[in-house]
């Protein structure tokens, strides 16, 4: 085999690698996407039926029950406009704690109700989630809108 | 008193370090000797300015001085001494000065070791390094800066976080930090190479030893940050692809292509340009490490609460260090030729395909990490890339990248002949393929996975065995005995040798944790027993004890295995009252085999514990993998050529541009 001859088929083979590995980072980058949801959007059906996702805010104070197993917990999670009630079985991570942030992963079962398979609470008191930080930011904003709303309309009667 | 000096040492340092990094620059440029000779002195001058600054930022913790601000919110006068030092580095603000440290004493030792460059050469790279410097000090002085007073001063500190009250905080940053901005020399001479328009072997030869260091620092903080994790989070994992951990990761993968591309540009002369490149990108992944840690923008067990305008404030720099970086490159790279031609079938090739594998790596782990926050600043809304992804698409790619290790060093430069290099390795395929059939029969159960990298770690081992059996061979001398031949092999090859050993061991103890790891979470009432496998765990009920500065609920776990008693272990759910958290203390009873892992849950009612027992078979192997590796770094840098190698090739070292 020449030179030329050998390198063009290194240079196919190197090609076809490339596509397969395309293709599969693809469909595995796709699948492994995880979104976030606060309890506003899940509440109003924007969340997905089946299928993991990212819930987050803050755990309601006194909301937290230990089931009789001993092992699964529930307790609600609020952006302060909507709250939904989440179920964990697992020990919790030492940092969560009513009326902190929290970042919950998992799925709706058929009841309605998140059972989550990954609790995030981390690390300081006063550190929130950015993402359920922002959770709260959009109820607030919504709530202000809401507010100026009925105002306006008030204001035109 | 004291904290004003450190401040002031901070400013002089800031001041100098402008001089390092631009005078120099120009007198090298304009030929005047009076200014390149001001590199030196005002690099050691504002290095030790340094030093001394953040000596008394570690005397201020010392002595509990609370109204320094920052002492005040991460120390506290009850906490050991031990963890009072380490404290200098549990929040932003000493985490950047303990960063700028270590930038010193890298910059100290270049001024010491780096003498035998050529001097426009040399006072370049120091004036880079003097550049690096100034963004750093800008950046602590400006936004986050250690010294700030708190008046009145605070009666008591507010603690360091209980989760960084650990042997751990002692080690994992500064070692990590040393790998960071140790890239910083690799970047430097790339940079000083670019300006002076020198790219040659000899280039290649004076940054090998430094990136070497650097990466086996890096290799050696990672490991210590995974196993901190593995114990003290909780829940048994070692690698979680959790943001800043992937931070950290990018610039290992990078710098290892570094290292390998480095060897072909000393050897051959090849991959100048790629070389250069790979030197630019690893401290650019350094710098977004250091970002996407501190800036706050993540969901991450690293991420504090921060503040918003230090994020933009390294995304500038960042910007201006990769951007000017890039710039220059793209200027200056058509120059630089493109070495020595090579075969398709060498070792040429064989070394660019690691690249591109594990350059294809980083990126992938790149895409991984950055796509939330690409996503969301776009307003795409909140998103989060699974582990599964990560573990996918890491291994995937990974995989070929193993297999190749084997070949690439057995393959001669310029061109080699892929029968050879199978007849050679005929043993190691059978040792490779028998492992992989028995191993997992042995251990109970059959997977793909467990096979394939049962496979992958043996071939590693044994063709690494080969190779030192075929380099004694190939350069023996039959009058002298094999321990002198043993000893004629440069200690570069068998740094090589022991860091391919490394990986070797790593992926068998990655394959076998995670093919045959069993875990389970429980509910123990007192004397109640969880049966796994052969073994059994006694749970004894848990006691109050008093900590020096929390207080703790120990529990008592017996473990046997067929009836004798092999551990005890007493894990312990402290609780401390400064910060009024509460932390996790598993305890685990390592072993070459397995590891024993307990951690308790919460207590329940009547002395009952929710509880977590783990059983991680070769975990250990991980970290062993990843200090073997750093090992192999460490002696090939003790190579005597390096030493020889500066002296005599900078006198005929010549210019390529």
């Amino acid at each position: 085999m020449k030179a030329r001859h050998k390198r063009f088929g290194l240079i196919a083979l190197g090609l076809l690698l490339l596509v397969i590995a395309v293709v599969l980072f693809t469909k595995s980058f796709k699948s492994n996407l995880v979104f976030f949801f606060s309890p506003t959007q899940v509440a109003s059906g924007e969340a997905p039926k089946t299928g993991n996702f990212r819930i987050g805010g803050m755990v309601e104070e006194g909301s937290l029950k230990r089931l009789p197993d001993g092992l699964r917990v529930e307790f609600k999670v609020t952006d302060t406009a909507k709250t939904m009630q989440v179920q964990y079985k697992g020990i919790l991570p030492d940092l969560f704690k009513e009326g902190k942030g929290v970042v919950a992963e998992g799925s709706l079962n058929k009841d309605g109700l998140f059972v989550a398979n990954q609790v995030l609470a981390k690390h300081d008191e006063n550190y929130m989630p950015p993402e359920a930080a922002a959770a709260l930011e959009a109820a607030k904003a919504q709530k202000a809108k809401d507010a100026a709303m009925t105002n306006a309309t008030e204001g035109a009667k | 008193m004291i904290p004003a000096i450190g401040e002031l040492t901070l400013i002089l340092a800031f001041i100098l370090s402008i001089i390092q990094g631009t005078l120099p620059l120009v007198g090298v440029w304009k030929n005047k000797t009076t200014l390149m000779n001001l590199a030196v002195p005002t690099a050691r001058a504002q290095s030790l300015l340094i030093l001394i600054s953040f000596a008394i930022l570690m005397y201020s913790f010392y002595i509990n001085d609370f109204s320094v601000l920052y002492v005040a919110s991460t120390s506290n006068s009850q906490l050991p001494t031990m963890y009072r030092l380490a404290a200098v580095w549990g929040g932003h603000e000493g985490s950047m000065l303990l960063w700028v440290a270590i930038l010193s004493i890298w910059t100290i030792a270049v001024t010491l070791f780096a003498k035998n460059l050529p001097d426009s050469f040399r006072i370049r790279l120091i004036a880079v390094m003097g550049l690096v410097s100034v963004g750093f000090l800008a950046f602590i002085l400006f936004t986050s800066n250690p010294f700030d007073r708190l008046i009145p001063a605070a009666l008591d500190g507010r603690d360091l976080n209980p989760l960084l009250q650990d042997p751990g905080m002692v080690f994992h940053p500064p070692v990590l930090y040393m790998g960071y901005v140790g890239f910083s020399v690799a970047f430097a001479f790339a940079i000083a190479a670019l300006l002076d328009g020198r790219l040659d072997n000899a280039w290649a030869r004076w940054t090998r030893p430094w990136t070497t260091v650097a990466w086996a620092f890096l290799t050696l903080g990672i490991a210590f940050g995974s196993k901190w994790a593995y114990y003290e989070l909780g829940w048994g994992g070692w690698w979680f692809w959790d943001a800043v951990e992937n931070a950290s990761f990018m610039p290992w993968l990078v710098g290892t292509a570094l290292i390998h591309s480095l060897a072909v540009t000393e050897k051959r002369g090849a991959f100048k340009v790629w070389t250069v490149l790979l030197s630019i990108c690893a401290f650019s992944l350094s710098l977004l490490g250091t970002f996407l840690v501190r800036s706050g923008v993540l969901t991450s067990v690293h991420a504090f609460a921060t503040d918003p305008s230090r994020g933009l404030f390294i995304l500038l720099y960042l910007v201006i260090v990769i951007g000017g970086a890039l710039l220059l490159f793209a200027l200056r790279a058509p120059n630089v030729g493109l070495g020595e031609k090579f075969d398709v079938v060498s070792r040429e090739s064989f070394l660019l395909a690691n690249n591109v594998v594990l350059v294809t790596a980083a990126g992938s782990v790149l895409l991984g990490t950055m796509y939330p926050l690409l996503i969301d600043a776009l307003g795409g809304g909140k998103i989060s890339v699974g582990p599964p992804y990560f573990d996918a698409v890491f291994v995937a790619i990974m995989a070929p990248g193993l297999f190749l290790m084997g070949l690439g060093p057995l393959a001669k430069w310029k061109k080699a002949s892929i029968p050879e290099i199978g007849t050679r390795l005929k043993l190691a395929a059978v040792i490779s393929v028998v492992s992989a059939l028995l191993v997992p029969s042995v251990l109970g159960k059959i997977s793909l996975m467990a096979a394939v990298g049962v496979f992958m770690g043996a071939w590693i081992v044994s063709t690494t065995l080969i190779l030192l059996q075929n380099r004694i061979k190939a350069k023996q001398l039959a009058s002298v005995s094999l321990l002198e031949n043993l000893k004629n092999i440069p200690l570069a090859f068998y740094g090589m040798l022991l860091a391919h050993l490394g990986i070797g061991v790593f992926v068998l103890g990655v394959t076998l944790v995670k093919g045959y790891e069993s875990e389970q979470d429980l509910r123990m009432e007192v004397n109640d027993v969880a049966k796994i496998g052969d073994l059994a765990f006694v749970f004894k009920g848990a006691q109050k004890i008093q900590g020096p500065n929390y207080i703790s609920s120990q529990g008592k776990f017996v473990v046997t295995e067929d009836g004798k008693q092999i551990a005890l272990l007493y894990p312990e759910k402290r609780f401390y009252p400064v910060q009024g958290a509460t932390m996790t203390e598993a305890d685990i009873e390592p072993g070459v085999f397995k590891d024993l892992y307990v951690s308790l849950g919460e207590p329940l009612e009547k002395g009952a514990w929710s509880v977590r027992i783990y059983i991680k078979p070769f975990v250990q192997w991980i970290w062993a993998g990843c200090i073997i590796m750093a090992l192999g770094g460490l002696l090939a840098l003790l190579d005597r050529r390096y030493r020889i190698a500066n002296k005599n090739l900078s006198s005929r070292a010549e210019e390529v541009f």
